[in-house]
């Protein structure tokens, strides 16, 4: 397995006619093979864009992000990538969602190792094999658009597994979901980390899900968009034991949920200069 | 509390009772939802239109040649069907308007598609074609009849030719517009699985813009069915068009009035058709 290295990454964004926008500055991490990463941040202070030039998509102004020892210049199958949160694309904002709605659950699944040239046993057995990680073997042959908001996250995660990627970026992965449905597949995220052993970043605008699914949280700030604070957490490693719910009632837990509410709080009164009202 | 009793369902399909989807509603001046099909009222508009026919093809309000009677209708449509029009029969009239069309929209749709797609995923070719595209768009397909009899007659090639550019531009703009309606979230998923260049235009852009293309088919078939009409009106000696512009020279006003109603109905059956046939064929259209 391979580390991540984002160094001194900053991005600026040319707006025609407009201001610049300075999306990240002077941002580096470092991952470790395994590591399950949470980002969180208020919109606007870069998220997608960091995960983007993760995943290749986009090239930093400067600095650069390495896999091991090679340089990031475009996407590959080495880095998975699962997205549900709300992108803004020609100045309209659209929930993401990058399932294939014309293809069924099982060619979702069956098209990274498709691309790669798997012998057609071998897909098939990948295929089966991810259905049941996630839980949707019944659901093989279904269409995805017949599936539930839940449902259809369950087929993108076992898809991003399907290619065996060194690193999953996820981008709001669950941020469409109603609060039970996520709680659920919370679970599910802590069950494939545990399962695969794989590298993890995942951002989230949750509080309560960035402290569950981290083992470290990166809180970032905007304008310009940087890394604001880091923390240990232990509760990723107890969620492989125990259920989310009963994680997110551990006093301690509520302890550091409000200590970082807190704190995004005055981050939020500070920079984005608004104080509110007193009560 | 007092009890709604539920109408009849004729009632409910004739829509002069709520339906169980209106029923719950209290507010319906300007909720458009809860207007229902208003069929009874739809059949009493039918009954007049056929009504005042009658009253006045019988009354003598209207001379035949201006508007005939329904037995005219019946007995020119029994020849019609028997010995056809001009020694060619009616099927074949109709026959040969839609064999144009769909031969029209065919070549229309085997070069605007590309075309389209080329124009939606390259710089090179859509500043190429861009400027010829905004031109000749606005230009209605029957303005460019009198070139097209110039350059090649009145022979069948002339038809298929006018109706091929009627359905080039219509096929080209959707093609593009079902490339930019891709989500990049999609494509971007696609390489990272790992997929080429060519697997994303295959296997992603090309399934995403169909449902683009598909409405593009249809919009054709729709302009392509009134293009043939006007040419065959213009210059043909057979096609529905060239049936109504030949029986009006002979006064015989009954097979007017049939022709047009057979270039309605096949227009309608055309949409309809091309509606189903999307269901059929594009389960996923809007569910992205
Ligand atoms: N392609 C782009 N062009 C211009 N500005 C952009 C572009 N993409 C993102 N931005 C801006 O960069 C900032 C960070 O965006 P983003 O990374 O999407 O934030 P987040 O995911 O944290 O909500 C925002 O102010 C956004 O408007
Ligand atoms: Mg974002």
């Amino acid at each position: 397995m391979k580390s991540l290295h984002i160094k001194d990454v900053t991005m600026t964004f040319n707006v025609p006619g407009g201001e610049d926008v300075h999306a990240l500055e002077h941002v580096s991490l470092d991952l470790k093979p395994g590591e399950l990463v949470s980002v969180l941040g208020p919109s606007g202070c870069g998220k997608s864009t960091l995960l983007n030039i993760i995943a290749g998509f986009l090239s930093p102004t400067a600095g650069e992000v390495t896999l091991e020892d090679e340089r990031i210049t475009g996407p590959s199958s080495e880095r998975a990538v699962v997205v549900n949160g709300p992108s803004a694309e020609r100045g309209m904002v659209f929930q993401q969602g990058a399932l294939f709605e014309w293809m069924t659950v099982e060619k979702n699944i069956a098209f990274g190792p498709k691309m790669a040239g798997k012998p057609k046993a071998e897909i098939a057995a990948t295929v089966e094999r991810l259905l049941s990680v996630v839980g949707l073997e019944d659901f093989a042959k279904k269409s995805v658009y017949e599936l539930s908001g839940g449902m259809q996250q369950r087929v993108a995660l076992a898809r991003c597994l399907a290619n065996d990627p060194e690193v999953i970026l996820m981008d709001e992965p669950l941020g469409a979901l109603d609060a039970l449905t996520r709680e659920k597949m919370q679970g599910l995220v802590l069950k494939l980390w545990k399962e695969t052993g794989k590298t993890i970043i995942l951002i989230t605008h949750s509080v309560e899900e960035a402290l569950l699914l981290g083992e470290r949280l990166i809180v970032m700030a905007p304008r310009p968009g940087r890394i604001e604070k880091e923390f240990h957490l232990p509760f990723a490693e107890l969620g492989l034991e125990k259920t989310p719910r009963e994680v997110k009632g551990m006093p301690e837990f509520v302890e550091n949920r409000d200590k970082i509410l807190t704190m995004i709080w005055e981050m939020e009164e500070d920079i984005m200069g608004y104080k509110e009202p007193a009560a | 509390m007092s009890e709604k009793k539920n109408p009849s369902n004729l009632a409910v399909w004739l829509g002069i009772a709520d339906n169980s989807f209106t029923r719950q509603k209290t507010v319906k001046f300007g909720d458009a939802s809860a207007v229902n099909s208003g069929r009874a009222y739809g059949l009493i508009t039918i009954f007049a239109v056929f009504l005042l026919w009658w009253l006045a093809t019988s009354l003598e309000w209207i001379k035949p040649i201006y508007w005939p009677s329904f037995s005219a209708v019946g007995t020119r449509l029994e020849i019609l069907l028997s010995e056809g029009f001009r020694n060619i029969t009616l099927w074949d009239h109709i026959g040969i308007s839609v064999y144009r069309v769909l031969s029209g929209v065919f070549y229309g749709a085997i070069i605007g598609i590309p075309l389209g797609l080329a124009m939606g995923l390259s710089s090179v070719a859509r500043g190429m074609f861009d400027p010829l595209v905004e031109f000749i768009r606005p230009i209605p397909p029957l303005a460019l009849i009198p070139l097209i009899i110039l350059w090649f007659g009145i022979d069948e090639f002339a038809k298929i030719f006018l109706l091929f550019l009627a359905s080039l531009f219509i096929m080209t703009i959707s093609a593009r517009a079902g490339v930019s309606s891709v989500r990049i979230s999609k494509v971007h998923a696609a390489y990272s699985l790992g997929a080429t260049k060519f697997q994303v235009l295959r296997l992603v852009i090309l399934p995403n813009a169909l449902p683009e293309i598909f409405t593009g088919l249809r919009t054709s078939m729709g302009v392509c069915w009134g293009t043939v009409v006007a040419a065959e009106l213009v210059a043909a000696d057979r096609g529905v068009g060239s049936m109504i512009m030949i029986a009006k020279n002979f006064l015989q006003t009954d097979t007017v009035v049939i022709g047009i109603f057979i270039i309605g109905i096949i227009g309608f059956s055309i949409e309809i058709l091309m509606r189903l046939l999307e269901k059929k064929l594009i389960p996923w259209r809007g569910k992205g």
